[in-house]
């Protein structure tokens, strides 16, 4: 089994919830490692062995990210919530706020140009 | 600039959360590539193609001494599919129906998922789509009796495997093929469920547009791609005293990016009995 952590039998998932799994388990692996190195790295006494352990947390971040970017690709409410806030500015806790007020007029109408946000349908979405 | 002009329909609130809930519902049901390949999107209308990375030689130019190519795009394809409701119908979801007559709404749906969906698995010439069932290079397999499609499985797997195309996978199952592993069994044990006890890395999907049997296929990502501009919608054309048309539209476009990735096993179309 690649991971302990299942909460349900794992007969009882789809194979698009194992995947997210999957995924989620290793974004958090990363974040963790990231935090560890940062941590060592600021610990350390040694000035070589400190570039090693930041370049190693940079490289974590990178993974991070590549992890991110597939749940991404495989969650509509993972996509909608990264465009809405990944880059946004402002206080962040107005930027969901912002953006309604923005979107402007229509009321009854869907998001994205008033499609019905089908999206993809990959993972039993 | 609002291509969909729903604001101009004598559509209610209430009305517009029924019809696209419907729609909604239905297109769920019955899309099945876009429960089995790669989704890049929305895009949104002005994406007008997609760009291949390639590149076509055209020969002479006007010029001697330079060599000319064409940056190879696949245009997107635009889809509308026009239905008609009743008005009075639709006004009562404000009085709070709950039971509108959605018929129109459900035959289009359908109708729109199956365009999607053929142009994915059987390709759509005009559209400039290979589907990928015709860009597969494996030998197709014979499913020549209900009870071998457990066997057909697995020689499909083997072949996938043997080209090196790696799991998870997906099983699209043509209406005829889904029926019969819903309902046969060998020796009691329903074949659904001896497939997927065998195999449980493959997922079984409904794809009733996918004629003449099924696809095995690897849904490992990186394979397939369906790029949409504007998603699934609805707008609206005209309307008049009691009637108003509306549509379900969207624009995309689908690539093969590996065509070994999927294999077809062909249902025989002349086995109308079970052959035991």
């Amino acid at each position: 089994m690649s991971s302990e952590s299942y909460h349900e039998p794992i007969e009882l998932l789809s194979e698009a919830t194992r995947n997210m799994h999957r995924a989620i388990v290793s974004l958090k692996e990363e974040l963790e490692a990231v935090d560890w190195y940062q941590q060592r790295a600021e610990a350390c006494s040694d000035d070589e062995l400190r570039g090693v352990l930041v370049h190693n947390k940079n490289e974590e971040i990178e993974h991070a990210m590549m992890n991110l970017e597939w749940i991404r690709r495989h969650s509509e409410v993972f996509d909608t919530n990264i465009k809405t806030y990944i880059g946004a500015k402002g206080p962040i806790l107005e930027v969901e706020k912002q953006q309604a007020a923005g979107a402007g007029g229509g009321g009854t109408a869907p998001r994205d140009s008033a499609s019905l946000g089908i999206g993809s349908l990959k993972g039993g979405k | 600039m609002d291509l969909l002009k729903r604001k101009h329909a004598p559509l209610t609130a209430e009305a517009w959360e029924q019809v696209d809930g419907e729609a909604s519902r239905v297109l769920k049901l019955y899309l099945a590539g876009r429960k089995v390949v790669d989704f890049s999107g929305p895009h949104g209308w002005k994406l007008g193609a997609v760009n291949t990375g390639r590149v076509e030689p055209i020969g002479k130019g006007p010029i001697a001494g330079a060599s000319y190519a064409l940056r190879s795009v696949r245009p997107l394809v635009e889809v509308r599919a026009p239905f008609t409701m009743k008005i009075a119908e639709l006004d009562d979801a404000s009085r709070g129906a709950d039971d509108l007559d959605l018929d129109p709404v459900i035959a289009v749906a359908e109708r729109v998922a199956r365009a999607e969906d053929t142009a994915i698995f059987h390709g759509f010439a005009g559209g400039r789509i290979t589907g990928i069932i015709e860009a597969s290079p494996h030998k197709p397999i014979a499913v020549n009796a209900i009870l071998e499609w457990p066997r057909a499985v697995v020689s499909a797997l083997e072949t996938l495997r043997a080209a090196g195309m790696n799991g998870p996978y997906a099983l699209a199952l043509g209406l005829q093929g889904y029926d019969e592993l819903d309902a046969d069994s060998e020796d009691g044990y329903p074949l659904r469920r001896r497939i997927q006890e065998s195999h449980p890395d493959v997922s079984l999907v409904w794809a009733p547009a996918i004629q003449g049997g099924a696809v095995l296929m690897s849904t490992r990502g990186g394979d397939y791609e369906l790029t949409v501009g504007q998603d699934l919608s609805i707008g609206y054309t005209a309307h008049d005293r009691t009637d108003v048309d509306l549509y379900i539209t969207e624009t995309f476009t689908f690539r093969v990016l590996e065509e070994k990735a999927a294999i077809f096993l062909r249902r025989s179309p002349a086995e109308g009995k079970r052959k035991r």
